[in-house]
């Protein structure tokens, strides 16, 4: 479903950020991309995003190179995305409410399928109780449950968590892996990146091993390893 | 669906306009500035505009006549006068007008008068007060009557007892150059004026839109489109436009009605409360479609800039 093919991206100044890397992700999967920082996972996670364009090579979606895409193909492609970050990237001025709400008014929802969809999907994530509050009035842990709130309330095909616990203490990172793996279950595949241990070991998926902008290891089942 | 997304979009500007307040106060306050600035313009030119046209309406020629000179003979050159296409109009004092217009001029003072009685007849001689339509006119005028001067003769003594035009000649030209120049120099500092103003209103909205540009980068990410981002920081500047533009109608008030009576004994002719009410609908328009252009214009391109990929 998701195809990198020979995907090279190099910086100015002659970095390089991404090195051939060739992978494939199946509909469904749970794969957690490892590697240390500067590694290249979150310029991969760009390239997939089409927020960054490779120097050489293509990033395949259901067969169609995204970077190809024009502006509405673009918006609707990233609209079957769900994102979260380690920086929660909410909406300051918006409520907990607001900011899922507006990722729907974009997907052009009617105005009682937000009003349904946007309770209930707080629920989910266990913040019913937090729904008019502002981001800045959250905990750390409750805005990445908003931020995941709004990556999975569109029903995407794809979540794509970079770094999604990088802020959070053990306790909350526990509970984000756990509705992770709750919305891969449901369907969803979910892209994760982290370099923590207790992370990737607990989910026990697909593990991907970066290191220079280079994929060098790619296991079935497997565990942090490095 | 446009209709849904226009009410999104409405809603959106205003919540944003509202919880926003401190930066929204900070850009209406700038907007509120350039578009008293604006304003301010209109009635310096209005004030401007009365007095030019006072200061040109006091520039005249008056042709004096011998006190023998026929009234015919002087109507008829009045009319050879009024057929020059310079002339705005000619007006015919006669003796006995002269006379009245003299004694009431100096009725406070009995000297005068007393010499006058003294005299037994009317010392005055019959007058054309000729006014043109451009101060530069004038000289042409003048060159007409010096030839009008020498033909008008009766009984080989000219009628025409002088011409006040070569007297005040360089008066005139000097007031000509004056007003000449005062138009332009006004123009001059209106147009930087305006200029600046423009440019420190756009900046501080751009500076505002700014703090928006980490949720310009979220909104494109969660896939909303160009038009749907755009709506509500648009809608917003047109916001700020429509307050600061009422905001400054309303100054306008106590101010003119404070300067009115003041410019009113400066310029002697225009009142400016009565220019404002007079010419309100002009200036509700210019103020507040300015400050709507300004603002929805300021912002979409603010916003452009942080939406290219």
């Amino acid at each position: 479903m998701i195809y990198f093919d020979q995907v090279s991206k190099l910086y100015t100044g002659g970095h390089t950020a991404l090195d051939k890397v060739t992978l494939s992700i199946a509909p469904k999967e749970f794969v957690s991309i490892v590697g240390h920082s500067g590694a290249g996972k979150t310029t991969l996670i760009k390239m997939l995003l089409a927020e960054d364009i490779p120097t050489q090579g293509g990033v395949f979606f259901e067969s169609s190179d995204i970077h190809g895409f024009r502006r509405p193909q673009l918006n609707s492609f990233r609209r079957r995305i769900g994102t979260v970050f380690q920086d929660f990237r909410l909406l300051p001025n918006k409520t907990a409410y607001e900011n899922i709400a507006f990722a729907m008014e974009a997907a052009g929802k009617s105005d009682e399928e937000i009003a349904s969809d946007v309770p209930h999907v707080l629920e989910l994530v266990d913040l019913g109780d937090k729904m008019w509050n502002f981001p800045h009035e959250l905990s750390g842990g409750e805005k990445q449950r908003v931020a995941i709130a709004r990556a999975i309330v569109n029903q995407p095909d794809i979540i794509i968590a970079d770094e999604p616990t990088g802020n959070l203490d053990p306790i909350n990172t526990f509970e984000i892996v756990q509705i992770l793996k709750k919305i891969n279950d449901l369907g969803t595949m979910v892209i994760l990146t982290t370099h923590n241990k207790g992370v990737v070991d607990s989910v026990g998926g697909r593990v991907i091993t970066m290191d220079s902008g280079r994929v060098i290891r790619d296991d079935k089942k497997g565990k942090y390893a490095l | 669906m446009i209709g849904i997304n226009l009410k999104r979009i409405i809603k959106s500007g205003f919540v944003s306009f509202w919880r926003n307040g401190v930066v929204s106060f900070a850009s209406i306050l700038v907007m509120t500035m350039t578009l008293f600035m604006l304003g301010s313009i209109l009635f310096v030119n209005a004030t401007l505009d009365a007095s030019l046209t006072q200061i040109r309406d006091k520039v005249d020629i008056n042709v004096y006549f011998v006190t023998t000179a026929p009234e015919d003979d002087i109507l008829t050159l009045k009319t050879s006068i009024e057929t020059l296409p310079e002339v705005a109009n000619v007006e015919y004092v006669s003796r006995e007008k002269a006379l009245a217009e003299f004694t009431l001029r100096h009725q406070n003072d009995q000297l005068t008068l007393q010499a006058l009685e003294e005299l037994g007849e009317n010392p005055l001689g019959a007058n054309l007060n000729i006014k043109a339509k451009e101060t530069s006119q004038y000289e042409g005028i003048a060159t007409f009557l010096e030839g009008e001067t020498a033909l008008s003769t009766l009984d080989d003594t000219p009628i025409i007892d002088k011409v006040n035009y070569l007297q005040n000649k360089t008066a005139i030209d000097k007031l000509s150059k004056i007003v000449d120049s005062a138009e332009r120099f006004g123009f001059i500092i209106i147009a930087i004026l305006v200029i600046a103003s423009l440019i420190i209103s756009f900046n501080t909205i751009r500076l505002a839109i700014y703090t928006s540009k980490d949720e310009i980068a979220v909104m494109k990410l969660v896939g909303a489109s160009n038009s749907y981002i755009r709506g509500p920081f648009v809608f917003e500047g047109i916001m700020y436009g429509i307050v600061a533009g009422l905001v400054t109608l309303i100054l306008f008030y106590p101010l003119t009605v404070w300067l009115g009576p003041l410019t009113e004994n400066f310029f002697s002719d225009i009142n400016l409360f009565d220019y404002y009410i007079n010419s309100f609908s002009k200036i509700f328009f210019i103020v507040l479609g300015s400050g709507i252009l300004l603002g929805a214009i300021s912002s979409y391109i603010a916003v452009w800039r942080y939406l290219r990929k």
